[in-house]
């Protein structure tokens, strides 16, 4: 009798929140293996968990070892974190390296996921932008180069190599339990920064929604580009209310005053080069994912602000 | 309690709520749309423009029902008066008329997401960033969309210019053409008297940031407005040259100044 073989697939940024419900809804069909760069997490005898750097020789042992099929890469060094040297370092090259890795080893499926600051706050952004659209985020500063770059990379290794099929997903603001990402930590707040006069329109995804994506995105090999994003919409100001944030208003205009503001307080939760996502609206247009991997959110902005409302300080 | 709670409160009826609502948006579960189009504000504005329309500007409304009930429908008109008041008014023209009401969309200049809160505020109402990809996801929507194709062209004229139709541009055709939108013509007439401006003090508007800024009286005088309505007109998506795209344009610029015609004969005084 032959039993038919669990697909083996390397799981990265695995100290995350998102990672590790990505790896609870796989471990039951798919052999896994999890690496993360900051810490080496314990995620059951079943599953080998690494803390490695992409860029260290030692990370093809895994390769050799472990014959992936798979490679979800959710290990991104956030753009609120460490220098933009390190990000460089880890987002960009340690990606490449992940990258080159998986060709050489005939790996079948790779996802890799990107964020919606890529297209950048522009006045002139238009409403549902569509993946077509040009990532003008690194124009507009050299906080986002990294995560520009990353799709870059991704991209030319999506054409290059077909047999790797890759699927880039750039999801609007991920929140919910447990996420530590600027947005999440500034719903989570007392008090949040707003400024004055502007309260762009927002999308948010629950984490459980966007670990569903990810499991969908891996299942169903549509190879290519896909911004994920609720077809749901809330004003910035709106959804601080019904977070019970209070809000703190900083003078908007002209725009060196909240740029040198915030330069000066150097707030993590509201990050001096991100000040213009709090200004213009980044409004993604998520329906061609929806409509190719059959996703549908099943948690309402409700549900969302509601957890941020009960608890204060979650993370 | 909020200051929209409050204004809410005040100015808008039950029956009025019940009213718009009736209309129906495509919205999300918080009452905003993907452009920052929100019922609740819709409503306070709503209300507020009621007394302006019928107090301040006393408009009379010519054909107003000659705009498609649904479907995608451009609404192509003369634009005047330094301020976007003529936007406001058709709008509220629409949004009012007794027979199948609807709430249609404006496409704004583009400096104004850089202005503090009235970027918001308009586009709470129903006011859209002038993008060609706004306007064609809109459309096929089958949402109701006013144009202005003289853009600041039309807003910035000055008053020795009055009721003088500036150049149109051509991307309202193809996209009427593109996503098989009705064409209504429209003439507004009253809108020029609202603000009129002598000189455009250029250096200024260039300090600022601003696409003109007029010397005017700082005032809104209360000059009676007339919206005339032509008769709808339908363009096929055939594969022209722009030549011919700009004859189609053409025949709508014709049919908006008749409209205008129309408006300045009615019109028995300025105000």
């Amino acid at each position: 009798m032959t039993t038919e073989k669990r697909p083996q697939i390397l799981v990265t940024g695995a100290a995350g929140t998102l990672a590790q419900q990505v790896i609870n809804q796989l471990r039951d069909t798919c052999d896994l293996v999890a690496v993360d760069f900051r810490e080496q997490v314990w995620l059951g005898d079943d599953i080998p968990s690494y803390c490695i750097d992409f860029n260290k020789r030692v990370f093809e042992d895994l390769f050799r070892r472990f014959h992936f099929d798979g490679v979800i890469h959710l290990g991104r060094i956030m753009s609120s974190q460490e220098t933009r040297l390190s990000r460089y370092n880890a987002n960009v090259l340690g990606t490449q390296k992940l990258l080159d890795l998986s060709h050489k080893y005939n790996v079948q499926r790779v996802i890799i996921l990107s964020t919606f600051h890529v297209y950048g706050a522009v006045p002139y952004n238009p409403a549902m932008i569509d993946e077509a659209a040009p990532l003008k985020a690194a124009g507009l500063t050299m906080d986002l180069v990294d995560s520009v770059e990353l799709e870059n990379l991704a991209n030319i290794y999506l054409w290059r190599y077909p047999h790797l099929n890759i699927t880039i997903l750039r999801p609007c603001n991920i929140v919910g339990p447990g996420v530590r990402n600027a947005m999440s930590t500034l719903l989570s707040s007392e008090r949040a920064p707003v400024l004055a006069g502007f309260s762009p329109m927002m999308q948010f995804i629950h984490i459980d929604d966007m670990a569903d994506a990810l499991v969908l995105a891996y299942r169903r090999n549509h190879k290519g580009i896909y911004n994920v994003a609720p077809s749901d919409w809330v004003a910035y100001q709106k959804a601080l209310d019904l977070c019970g944030c209070k809000r703190v208003p900083i003078l908007s205009i002209p725009p060196i005053v909240p740029r040198t503001l915030l330069r000066l307080l150097n707030l993590r939760r509201f990050p001096p080069y991100l000040m213009d996502f709090f200004k213009y609206p980044v409004i993604i247009d998520g329906r061609a994912f929806a409509r190719e991997f059959g996703f549908q959110p099943k948690r309402s902005l409700d549900e969302i602000f509601h957890y941020y409302l009960e608890n204060k300080h979650p993370v | 309690m909020s200051l929209a709670e409050f204004l809410k409160r005040r100015l808008v009826s039950k029956e009025l709520d019940e009213e718009i609502d009736q209309i129906g948006k495509p919205i999300g579960s918080l009452g905003y749309d993907p452009w920052g189009y929100n019922n609740e504000t819709l409503k306070i504005g709503y209300a507020v423009t009621r007394e302006i329309y019928e107090k301040y500007f006393r408009v009379e409304v010519d054909g107003i029902d000659k705009i498609p009930a649904e479907g995608p429908v451009l609404i192509i008109a003369n634009h005047s008066g330094q301020l976007p008041i003529d936007g406001l008014l058709i709008g509220f023209a629409l949004a009012s008329r007794e027979n199948r009401p609807r709430i249609p969309r404006a496409m704004i200049e583009r400096f104004f997401p850089t202005v503090p809160y009235l970027g918001n505020l308009l586009n709470q109402f129903g006011g859209v960033l002038g993008d060609p990809v706004n306007c064609a996801k809109m459309l096929a929507n089958g949402e109701a969309i006013i144009v202005f194709p003289e853009g600041v062209r039309g807003s910035g004229k000055l008053y020795r210019d009055r009721y003088q139709l500036k150049r149109f541009g051509n991307g309202f055709m193809h996209l009427a053409m593109e996503h098989n939108a009705t064409v209504v013509p429209v003439g507004v007439v009253g809108c020029e008297e609202t603000i009129p401006a002598i000189a455009n003090i250029k250096p200024l508007a260039r300090m600022l940031g601003l696409p003109y800024f007029p010397l005017a009286a700082p005032v809104i005088l209360p000059a009676k407005v007339h919206i005339c309505v032509g008769d709808p007109m339908v363009f096929d998506n055939d594969d022209i040259p722009e030549e011919q795209v700009t004859t189609r344009v053409e025949l709508v610029k014709a049919a908006v100044g008749e409209m205008i015609k129309k408006g300045l004969n009615q019109r028995k005084r300025l105000f």
